[in-house]
């Protein structure tokens, strides 16, 4: 170890052992995320105010159900690479980073199976 | 080694490489923190997501709490800074694509396009709630 030069240690995968594949992963979740961002806004217009069966009869629909669980899966991806990064660059104390690179996980897994099961729940009729 | 480390003198007060404080501020970089600052925001967010459809999921009560919540005047501020957040974020993030693929880094285009998506992003957010606005029921 005390004999390896820098460039060593970051030959193949890198000194985070997982090479590029982040950088790549961040930008097909954000590819995949520009047209499911915009059919979320346009679905957020068409609800707006609307009444519960309303929503709920929309959210349960195919048509939109799909294409939000698409949004959840794409987003989940996004966002924990996207604030691990952020931890990454800003926390330097290594206890801290560690939890809140475990925080971050948690957080984003949680969110998006809440999220996946109010609308399996949803699909099967409320 | 830890003792070898704690018998070293102080470090030095060495110059650091450059940060936020030194540079001069150009559009580029600002539309580059922005993209961090409302991807944080979005994050954060995802919370309003689930909460609406686990409300839509749980039925009519907890779902009118929501709506409630939602439509009040602290609501819609919120809701509306979420809606540009994503906008910007989304439009910065196909900025950053093209600029992932070597196109737009001349001098001109890096700030016009820095520029033109700020704008974009506030134009699309104000149409998005006059469509709102108009379409609530």
């Amino acid at each position: 170890m005390a004999t390896k030069t820098p460039l060593a240690l970051v030959r193949g995968l890198g000194a985070a052992r997982s090479g590029t594949d982040e950088f790549w992963r961040q930008r097909l979740s954000a590819v995949a995320l520009l047209p499911l961002a915009a059919f979320f806004i346009g679905l957020l217009v068409a609800l707006a105010g609307a009444s519960h069966h309303r929503v709920a009869t929309t959210l349960g629909d195919g048509w939109v159900a799909v294409p939000l669980l698409l949004l959840v899966v794409a987003c989940l991806v996004h966002m924990k690479i996207g604030v691990q990064v952020v931890i990454e660059d800003y926390v330097h104390d290594k206890a801290l980073k560690l939890v809140l690179l475990m925080a971050n996980t948690f957080f984003s897994y949680a969110m998006a199976i809440a999220a996946a099961a109010a609308l399996v729940k949803l699909s099967l009729g409320g | 080694m830890a003792e070898s480390r704690s018998a070293n003198p102080p470090a030095a007060a060495r110059p650091l490489s450059p940060h936020l404080q030194i540079y001069r501020w150009t559009w580029t970089m600002a539309m580059s923190i922005v993209h961090r600052i409302t991807g944080l925001a979005l994050y954060a967010g995802t919370i309003l997501l689930v909460w609406w459809l686990v409300a839509a999921a749980a039925g009519p009560g907890p779902y009118g709490v929501f709506r409630d919540v939602a439509g009040s005047w602290i609501g819609i501020i919120v809701l509306i800074g979420f809606t540009w957040a994503l906008l910007h974020h989304a439009l910065g993030g196909l900025r950053f694509l093209v600029l992932d693929l070597g196109f737009a880094f001349g001098r001109e285009a890096r700030f016009a396009w820095a520029k033109a998506i700020l704008a974009a992003s506030v134009l699309l957010t104000i149409a998005v709630w006059l469509l709102v606005f108009f379409t609530w029921r």
